[in-house]
């Protein structure tokens, strides 16, 4: 029989706000541990959260950003269990009316296109973290993490393949990241994901029991979690048997998924409406507001950039695979003038560059400018792209202008027809015996003339015009 | 000069003629502690050596013309859930027996900024379980008129410190009547705020939607001192409500001539005490006399209450009291190798069992597949509640009732009876429910002797008009000034 994968994912999302939910402690990445704590995000007795209103912001961005609507007012709820990363032995979520419902995003993974839709987003508090000694044995508990704002998103179960599951995570995660409320390095754990997956015989309408993934913590886990698990669902029932709804943890090393314990996985998590906070009023003034500061998203991007700058789909996509980036490109482009040079440009030097110094493209060392000049000065023929690329070269090194190294190397192309016509001339007189292969039909030799001229030109003759001169005089008129 | 049984504005009076000083009314509070204490048993923790530090910093402001206000040099005692730095904080539980907060709650550094001395921190039931302050770990405190009886709880030390003389004022909490039931039972004035109206920050909460601080005095002017340096909004609890805050004290001595005071039928069930009805019904007759119009109202949910309320209020302890796990702070037990050993050793050690009662009760009643049944049906039996009381004031100013179903009990009388025990609530629950103000004053006594109290309820922030109501029916009451014999 053909099954058919049923896929849905939820994503927990670190915010990048300043300081934590409901308190004023530092979000910052890497403190000695339970340095970023006071009596608030300790749980201690009689303190009070205080909701911090950039989060709702975030979130907001978020929903704006992924087509949900917005629930003018949602609601805190508690999420109770015991553990010692959770210091209220409550986690503060919102369970009943979330920010944000009814979305979806569009994914580009073939030629129809895939719509996900999305169930929901909504905002809750971050746990701490275990640091297990397993030596001693002694357990450490670290809450600078406890009270970090999340979003969680949830998609409809409408993913049928690893590969539109890795996608939608992509996508998410390219959103997340263009609009700035999330850092979305899954390694710190600031971008995470769940997966639900079941099977069902191809053409079935009722979905397969379903067993929840967790424990996967980079895109490519993700799909490899998920092919794993489709392989074992399928064994399973093609052996007559039947999928037990369960947790199960991604074993990275093994490359296979376990089920968790039953112990750590039997939760009656008693929600309710938490009292100690007012609901979340959004209204449409403020949505507006927000609305209003997003930024263009890589999807419309990527549009544009084909339209605009009729460059190919795949310089698109390089292109717009973070905001500095396609920030970058377009100044480039604009500046010179030459879309798709400055393209191959920023792809292929600029990006190489950046991957190989491993620098962040904040902290490129050519302006947009500098390099948009330096296009411009190989298109009206001032050196030559080959020149160019040592120019490029300094560039990157002392950050100099394109104009200066030009200057300071004496490296301006020599444009003069008169001047390169009497090298040329020069170089035939000298070279009668490859005049003759040419003439008699070997036009390899081609390359050795312009090869001896750039020779006697130290490199500086303009090229085209060579070979335009070349042409002319070996051809005998 | 005995100054442990004059009011707060009558000491205010004596500072600022510079009549006496306050590290003289301080040391002879605590004298007054020192002789009275071991029968009554009103504190868990003193904090003699700060507060007389603070009554000679408040000598001093007086003496340089600086005093804060009318609290300045006053003795004051607060319920032992209000964090205090430098002082342990138990909430009556062997699980904080020696935690000392980092912090001071809202209303204990609006108290010191207003230059209170803070005597200590008084008895209560534990986490303010229980009406009788029987459950506190730390030993039960007996009412100052009958020490064979119970001075009413949670807030029973704070209650028994003002009648004992104690202290010129206190602080308790109010989550189901636990400032009213034990005013009325140590023939004190206690007054229960809107929900809202006082910060919670630092009160350790036992069920956050039903909590709220307020003052037990020896008057109603007292209580209104308080309320007005108490109130107000709190950056750190989003529950507190940003409007200003009136001088409640210029609500005393106006007249409530022409006002109609609401009589609910429902509060006058089978079972209450005649000698309670017969306190109402004088307080009923005082009202008329001061040319207010009592009418019969209706509050058709009240029956609801008890009920709602011992639903909700365990549901949101038994959440609240999650994070006593032993893991970062307080009573921990020891020697433990697994989590879970952990987690049940030491809430099985540290809680009491009518903590651990309403745990279960509150965790059952949140429980998938019972949640509906009981905490939503709860919530909604709030609604109809509130609309009861709205209903109410639309016609009426205040409402009048009786605090309680019977004056105070026997210590040991309803310790095995849960039911019983809860009932005593019965009157005072509702306003936490619907979240409106409360005050509870003295209506005279028993045959044997014994207090009774008189309720009146206002409508949201009422607070003016609870205290000119209470204010003029507790100077048409009085006829004798009766001290308990201790």
């Amino acid at each position: 029989m053909e099954y058919e994968p049923v896929i849905g994912l939820e994503v927990h999302a670190q915010l990048k706000t300043n300081t934590k939910i409901f308190c004023g402690c530092s979000t910052a990445f890497g403190a000695p541990p339970n340095t970023h704590t006071c009596p608030v995000c300790l749980g201690m007795p009689g303190v009070l959260p205080v909701l911090n209103r950039t989060v709702v912001e975030y979130a907001v961005k978020m929903a704006l950003a992924t087509h949900c609507t917005i629930n003018h007012v949602s609601e805190w709820a508690r999420k109770n269990y015991f553990y010692p990363d959770l210091p209220k032995g409550y986690q503060i979520s919102q369970y009943d009316r979330p920010l944000a419902e009814r979305g979806y995003v569009d994914l580009d993974i073939n030629e129809e296109g895939k719509r996900v839709n999305i169930t929901r987003i909504h905002m809750e508090e971050d746990a701490g973290k275990l640091i297990h000694d397993e030596s001693a044995p002694v357990s450490y508990v670290d809450l600078n993490r406890a009270g970090v704002p999340l979003i969680e998103i949830v998609s409809e179960p409408d993913m049928r393949s690893p590969e539109e599951g890795a996608a939608y995570l992509r996508r998410l995660h390219e959103i997340l990241v263009y609009l700035e409320i999330c850092d979305g390095n899954m390694e710190e754990g600031n971008f995470r994901c769940d997966a639900n997956v079941s099977l069902r015989p191809k053409g079935e309408p009722a979905f397969g029991t379903r067993t929840e993934l967790k424990n996967m913590n980079s895109f490519r886990n993700v799909q490899r979690a998920l092919e794993y698990e489709i392989r074992r669902q399928q064994y399973v029932l093609e052996s007559g048997g039947t999928v037990i709804q369960e947790t199960r943890l991604w074993d990275d090393a093994r490359g296979t998924t376990l089920p968790m314990r039953g112990k750590e996985e039997a939760h009656d998590y008693r929600y309710f409406p938490d009292p100690d906070l007012v609901p979340v009023t959004v209204a449409d003034e403020w949505i507006d507001e927000i609305r209003r500061t997003l930024p263009e998203l890589p999807r419309e991007k990527r549009e544009r950039f084909i339209r605009e700058y009729e460059i190919p789909a795949y310089d698109a996509g390089v292109l717009t695979a973070s905001r500095a980036i396609a920030d970058y490109y377009e100044q480039v482009a604009t500046r010179c003038g030459k879309p798709k040079a400055a393209s191959n440009w920023v792809m292929g030097d600029i990006l190489g560059h950046i991957k190989e110094d491993k620098v962040e493209m904040e902290d490129c060392p050519i302006t947009a400018a500098d390099l948009g000049n330096l296009v411009r000065l190989i298109d009206d023929g001032t050196i030559s792209g080959k020149m160019a690329k040592d120019v490029f070269e300094e560039m990157w090194s002392s950050g100099e202008k394109p104009e200066t190294v030009i200057k300071k190397r004496g490296l301006v192309q020599i444009t003069d027809a008169g001047a390169l016509e009497a090298v040329v001339d020069e170089v035939i007189a000298a070279n009668p015996a490859q005049v003759e292969q040419f003439r008699g039909g070997k036009e390899k030799v081609f390359g050795f003339f312009v090869g001896q001229v750039m020779k006697k030109t130290k490199g500086q003759a303009s090229p085209g015009l060579v070979n335009e001169i070349l042409k002319r005089k070996l051809s005998g008129s | 000069m005995e100054s442990h049984y004059l009011t707060v504005h009558e000491l205010e009076e004596l500072l600022r003629a510079g009549e006496t000083t306050s590290l003289e009314i301080t040391e002879a509070m605590f004298r007054r502690i020192d002789a009275v204490e071991e029968r009554v048993h009103s504190y868990i923790n003193l904090m003699k050596e700060r507060a007389l530090e603070a009554a000679e910093a408040s000598d001093r402001r007086r003496r340089d013309d600086a005093a804060l206000g009318p609290l300045d040099g006053v003795p004051i005692a607060l319920k032992d859930l209000l964090c205090t730095t430098g002082t342990p904080t138990t909430c009556g539980s062997r699980f904080l027996e020696r935690f000392v907060p980092p912090y001071d709650a809202t209303a204990v550094a609006k108290l010191r900024a207003a230059g209170a001395v803070i005597l200590g921190k008084t008895n209560m039931d534990e986490f303010a379980m229980g009406s009788s302050t029987e459950t506190s770990y730390f030993g039960v405190t007996r009412n100052p008129w009958d020490l064979e009886r119970v001075p009413g709880g949670s807030s029973g030390g704070s209650a028994s410190a003002v009648a004992a003389g104690e202290c010129a004022a206190s602080l308790g909490s109010d989550t189901g009547g636990s400032i009213r039931q034990p005013a009325a039972f140590c023939g004190i004035v206690g007054l229960k705020p809107t929900y809202g109206r006082v910060s919670r920050y630092g009160l350790v909460a036992f069920a956050s939607s039903l909590d709220q601080i307020g003052p037990l005095a020896r008057d109603v002017e007292d209580c209104a001192i308080l309320l007005s340096v108490i109130a107000g909004h709190d950056e750190r609890d989003s529950t507190s409500f940003p409007a200003p805050v009136p001088d409640y004290r210029d609500c005393v001595g106006r007249s409530i001539k022409g006002w109609t005071v609401g009589i609910p039928r429902e509060y006058f069930i089978e079972g209450i005490d005649p000698a309670v009805t017969a306190a109402v019904d004088r307080a009923v007759s005082v009202m008329k006399d001061l040319g207010a119009e009592c009418r019969e109202i209706s509050l058709p949910h009240t029956r609801y209450g008890i009920a709602a309320y011992y639903v909700i209020a365990p549901a949101e302890a038994s959440s609240n009291l999650a994070r006593y796990d032993g893991i970062r702070y307080g009573f921990r037990s020891p020697g433990e190798r697994e989590l879970l050993d952990l987690y049940r050793n030491t809430r099985a050690a540290a809680f009491g069992s009518e903590v651990k009662r309403r745990i279960m009760i509150g965790t059952y009643a949140l429980s998938s597949g019972y949640y509906e049944a009981y905490y939503k049906k709860a919530s909604q039996i709030r609604t109809l509640m509130k609309r009861d009381f709205d209903k109410a004031f639309a016609s009426c100013d205040v409402i009048l009732a009786p605090t309680t179903p019977t004056p105070p009990f026997k210590l040991g009388e309803k310790t095995d009876d849960p039911l019983q025990m809860y009932l005593s609530d019965v009157f005072a629950a509702p306003a936490n429910l619907a979240g409106i103000p409360g005050i509870s004053l003295p209506c005279g006594f028993t045959a044997d002797g014994l207090p009774l109290g008189v309720q009146l309820l206002a409508g949201y922030f009422e607070e003016g008009k609870l205290i000119q109501a209470a204010a003029a029916l507790e100077k048409a009451l009085f006829t004798e000034q009766r001290r308990p014999a201790l």
